[in-house]
């Protein structure tokens, strides 16, 4: 039998055929992501020539980095799960994210000036994260009845401009009542001053977050893979339509979404407040838009993709300036800090949309 | 059907203690609408509480006069009893704490002055009669309640807007009269209110009358007629345009000129969003660019370049189209979502980059760059508002113009289908690639000769000028206005940026209104205030699909 390549069977010109395959601009793209690359692998290895951190910072970074990092992935949970049920971006997760701390923070106040927090700092750290939680779930589910339920069947661009909208109106009520001054958290003295652990020190509140973290993480996840809840979730993020169907209620079972990401992001808001201190009515812009760099990083719609990404988010964002900046000869890198994590989504959304861990929904059509 | 009365009157009254509690109530109470009578803080909650009766009547389920009459008066007086709450309970618990304005003079404010008892039956009293109005509002024949409307709505723009009115008079000597006769002070006197109402009144019930014999016999005239009358109403708008500086003094023509600069802006944003579907969070970028290219090639304090505006200006355009080109690369591929917050990413590496101490010796870092000279041509040098103002209406024009024509070109067609579904488009044959690169460059390009205007107005830039705020403003705009609409971008600016101008106390609130507003447009009317003309037809045919294909094939379109 002889042999016939396959442009000979498909007689397609071979030169056509390459151009089909690759484009100018794709070429373009990946000139500048090596670029980057290579940007990134000088600037570390001139960092770590020069050698002047020494291994204690990097740990100290690893370890902000951690904290910082999963707190983003709690707050990236409320929109991968929110993108999974409804296919949209829910812009205002962010200010879902600042309601709960900057309404618990009064609670605190009011535990600190009563002398309460010192007596029994376990539990008023307790009612502290119910009060963060509840209001933030409830911020979220207002938001889903009324900005979102009524253009559930709205032609794509409309419910995106509803959530920017409702972003904007979150932040500036919550100016409106509560001030536009930064507000402190009241030190709980429990977790001031570090901790050795096997020769290592950390902070206690940085180990608190963290710990804090996982373990709400842990719940989420086994929240939504073993019951009978989480999996009709799931069903919902497959195919509306035949889980309608099978029986489930997708209105209750959206209402569920928000309200179990909304107290990711109340318990998440605390966290933050325990790291940084201040609540401030705009805290939650930034967070809010790495978290969704983190969840799409991970993979969007996909749960333990936006855990993996909100710490890989918060590692680079920590490590990365003194890393790569430093070592290029730019001044004060800790200042791009947030430009490397927004470098980082845009190139994450253009060479791997899908994220690290694959989406786990059916391809999207626009 | 108490139910919906109740629910009803339960989301009119929180909102209303919101608006008590946010603070706005307290600042526009300093503005009156009619002197010494109703100031608009309590405007505000009297609207409110109206619009709450109005739903109420509206979604009542029998459709007897009676049960709907009631579910307003019901509404209402749960609106009132939520605020009376919101009295009580402020008298006896110090809610300062936590809500910073919920200060003593507020809950004086929200008492009429009369103290708690009297207050709450005031605020009961008074809130049950207004939902009971607008209850028997909607129960009146059409007529006589958009008649009603209107004079009211009248009014109450007159009293918001006496600043405005007040400059236009003031210069015109007997005319300015007007002033003295309707709101010499703050707000409008009773008599002046009284005479505008009635003069509203009469003028609406006259034009709903008459009106549409008016239009039909304006149509029925020749052809000819009728391309006079377009010509002179059209000098008529052209003369209106280039006198409009001088007829409105100094303060009034500086808010005249941010508004151009946004509109400008607009139109930009209009093409990249409007006419071709990608949603650009990243804006801001290129009028960054377009500002600090002018600021870098002009300004002597950075002294690398020492050219004039004029040859900075072409400079400006360029790297602005070739930026909005870079942009639009990367992001080919990205889709809805994805493409809001890649552009979103943009703008703010962009603003950083700007603000960052590594670019300082070339870009002026967190302090900017000062000492931008203003352009001139000759010897007259555009410095004062007036002045800018022409600069700024012959750069929307320009726009404007290009705008508009590209909207019915092939490219602009191009554009709606990119908009509407890229994956047909693709294979109805236009070349994605150039479609979308084509509209980032164009929108950029505007986006960077507003800047350039900018940068040279402002004699300086700072990087703060550019957060991703100005991106969602000019988003706002256009969504308000229409989006893809030439005519909606003028009037998603004259309310969105030329309103809050006007309107001082509006200026802490500004974004909380921007954000209801766009919520409420998006439920409401998602066509904009001055839609395209497909775009409504498009966005309401899922609602009424058989009455659309009745009226079609009727008319046959």
């Amino acid at each position: 039998m002889r042999f016939v390549s396959r442009s000979e069977r498909t007689k397609i010109p071979m030169r056509q055929r390459w151009k089909e395959f690759i484009k100018l601009t794709d070429i373009l793209m990946w000139l500048i992501g090596a670029a980057i690359l290579a940007l990134v692998v000088w600037g570390s290895i001139a960092t770590l020539a020069a050698g002047r951190y020494t291994s204690r910072h990097w740990f100290d970074f690893i370890i902000f980095g951690l904290a910082q990092g999963s707190i983003y992935a709690l707050i990236a949970m409320g929109y991968t799960m929110v993108y999974g049920t409804l296919r949209m971006i829910n812009f205002a997760h962010g200010e879902v994210f600042m309601s709960g701390p900057y309404t618990a923070y009064f609670v605190a106040a009011s535990l600190n000036n009563s002398g309460f927090l010192d007596r029994q700092p376990v539990i008023s750290l307790l009612i502290v994260f119910i009060v963060s939680m509840a209001t933030s779930t409830l911020i979220a589910v207002l938001l889903e009845r009324v900005a979102y339920r009524p253009l559930r069947n709205a032609p794509r661009l409309v419910p995106l401009i509803t959530a920017i909208g409702a972003s904007f109106f979150l932040q500036y009520t919550f100016r409106g009542l509560y001030g536009s001054g930064f507000q402190a958290y009241p030190t709980v003295r429990i977790l001031e001053g570090p901790m050795v652990i096997g020769g290592f020190r950390i902070l206690k509140f940085q180990a608190v977050v963290i710990g804090a973290a996982a373990l709400l993480m842990m719940s989420l996840y086994t929240f939504i893979q073993r019951t009978r809840v989480g999996k009709a979730i799931r069903a919902v993020s497959e195919d509306k339509e035949v889980a309608t169907l099978m029986g489930i209620n997708i209105d209750r079972m959206i209402v569920t979404t928000f309200v179990i990401g909304g107290m990711a992001a109340g318990a998440a808001g605390v966290l933050y407040a325990l790291m940084f201190k201040q609540v401030h009515f705009f805290m939650g812009f930034v967070p809010g838009i790495k978290a969704f760099t983190a969840a799409v990083l991970g993979g969007i719609g996909n749960i333990p993709g936006a855990m993996l990404g909100g710490i890989f988010l918060g590692l680079v964002e920590s490590v990365g300036p003194s890393l790569f900046l430093d070592g290029l000869g730019i001044v004060a890198p800790y200042q791009l800090k947030d430009a490397i994590a927004f470098t980082m989504l845009v190139l994450v959304l253009i060479f791997r949309p899908t994220g690290i861990l694959g989406e786990r929904l059916a391809a999207k059509k626009a | 059907m108490w139910r919906q009365g109740i629910r009803i009157g339960l989301i009119g009254g929180t909102i209303e203690v919101l608006l008590a509690l946010v603070g706005m109530v307290e600042t526009f109470s300093q503005r009156f609408i009619i002197s010494d009578v109703i100031s608009m803080g309590q405007t505000l909650l009297l609207v409110a509480a109206m619009f709450t009766g109005y739903l109420a009547a509206k979604r009542t389920n029998r459709s007897e006069p009676l049960w709907v009459f009631v579910n307003s008066l019901v509404s209402g007086l749960i609106v009132g009893g939520l605020m009376s709450l919101l009295v009580t309970v402020g008298s006896l618990v110090r809610l300062r704490a936590v809500f910073i304005n919920a200060s003593p003079d507020l809950f004086k404010l929200l008492t009429f002055n009369q103290g708690v008892g009297a207050g709450i039956l005031l605020l009961l009293i008074f809130g049950t009669l207004s939902s009971s109005l607008s209850g028997l509002l909607s129960l009146s024949p059409s007529l006589v309640r958009r008649v009603l409307i209107r004079s009211l709505g009248g009014v109450a723009m007159a009293g918001l807007l006496q600043d405005l009115l007040r400059a236009i008079f003031a210069p015109w000597g007997p005319i300015a009269e007007i002033n003295q006769w309707f709101f010499p002070v703050n707000g409008l006197t009773v008599r002046g209110a009284v005479s505008l109402f009635i003069l509203i009144s009469a003028i609406s019930y006259f034009w709903m009358k008459s009106g549409s014999t008016m239009k039909t016999s304006l149509q029925r005239l020749p052809p000819a007629s009728q391309r006079v009358l377009r010509i002179i109403s059209f000098f008529f708008l052209v003369v209106i345009l280039l006198t409009l500086p001088q007829i409105l003094g100094l303060f009034l023509s500086e808010v005249l000129t941010i508004v151009g600069l946004f509109v400008l802006l607009g139109l930009g944003l209009n093409i990249v969003v409007g006419f071709a579907g990608l949603l650009d969070l990243g804006y801001v970028a290129f009028f960054a660019i377009g500002a600090y290219t002018v600021a870098v090639l002009t300004s002597p304090e950075l002294g690398f370049f020492n050219l004039t505006f004029w040859e900075a200006l072409p400079f400006a355009i360029v790297t602005g189209v070739v930026s909005g080109i870079l942009l639009g690369i990367p992001v080919l591929k990205m889709r809805g979502d994805y493409l809001a917050i890649a552009t979103l990413g943009f703008g703010e590496i962009i603003r950083i980059l700007v603000l960052s101490d590594f670019l300082r010796p070339w870009l002026g870092g967190a302090q900017g760059i000062a000492k931008i000279p203003k352009p001139s041509i000759g010897s007259i040098e555009f410095a004062t508002p007036q002045q800018i103002y022409y600069l700024i209406l012959v750069g929307c024009l320009l726009a404007g113009f290009i705008s508009w024509r590209l909207r019915d070109s092939r490219l602009g067609r191009a554009w709606m289908a990119v908009r509407e579904d890229e994956d047909v488009a693709q294979a109805m044959g236009i070349n994605l690639v150039a479609a979308k690169l084509l509209a980032f460059a164009t929108g950029a390009g505007f986006s960077a000769l507003s800047g350039a205007i900018f940068a040279s107005k402002l004699g300086s830039v700072y990087p703060h000028s550019f957060s991703v705020m100005i991106s969602i403003n000019i988003l706002c705009l256009i969504i308000v206005g229409g989006m893809g609409s030439i005519p909606g971008v003028i009037v998603g600016a004259i309310a969105l940026v030329g309103l809050p101008e006007l309107l001082r106390e509006f200026a802490e609130y500004r974004l909380l209104v921007y954000g209801a507003a766009l919520v409420a447009m998006m439920i409401l009317r998602p066509e904009g205030l001055w839609p395209e003309a497909k775009r409504r037809q498009e966005l309401h045919r899922e609602e009424a699909p058989e009455i659309e294909s009745a009226s079609s094939a009727v008319s046959g379109k």
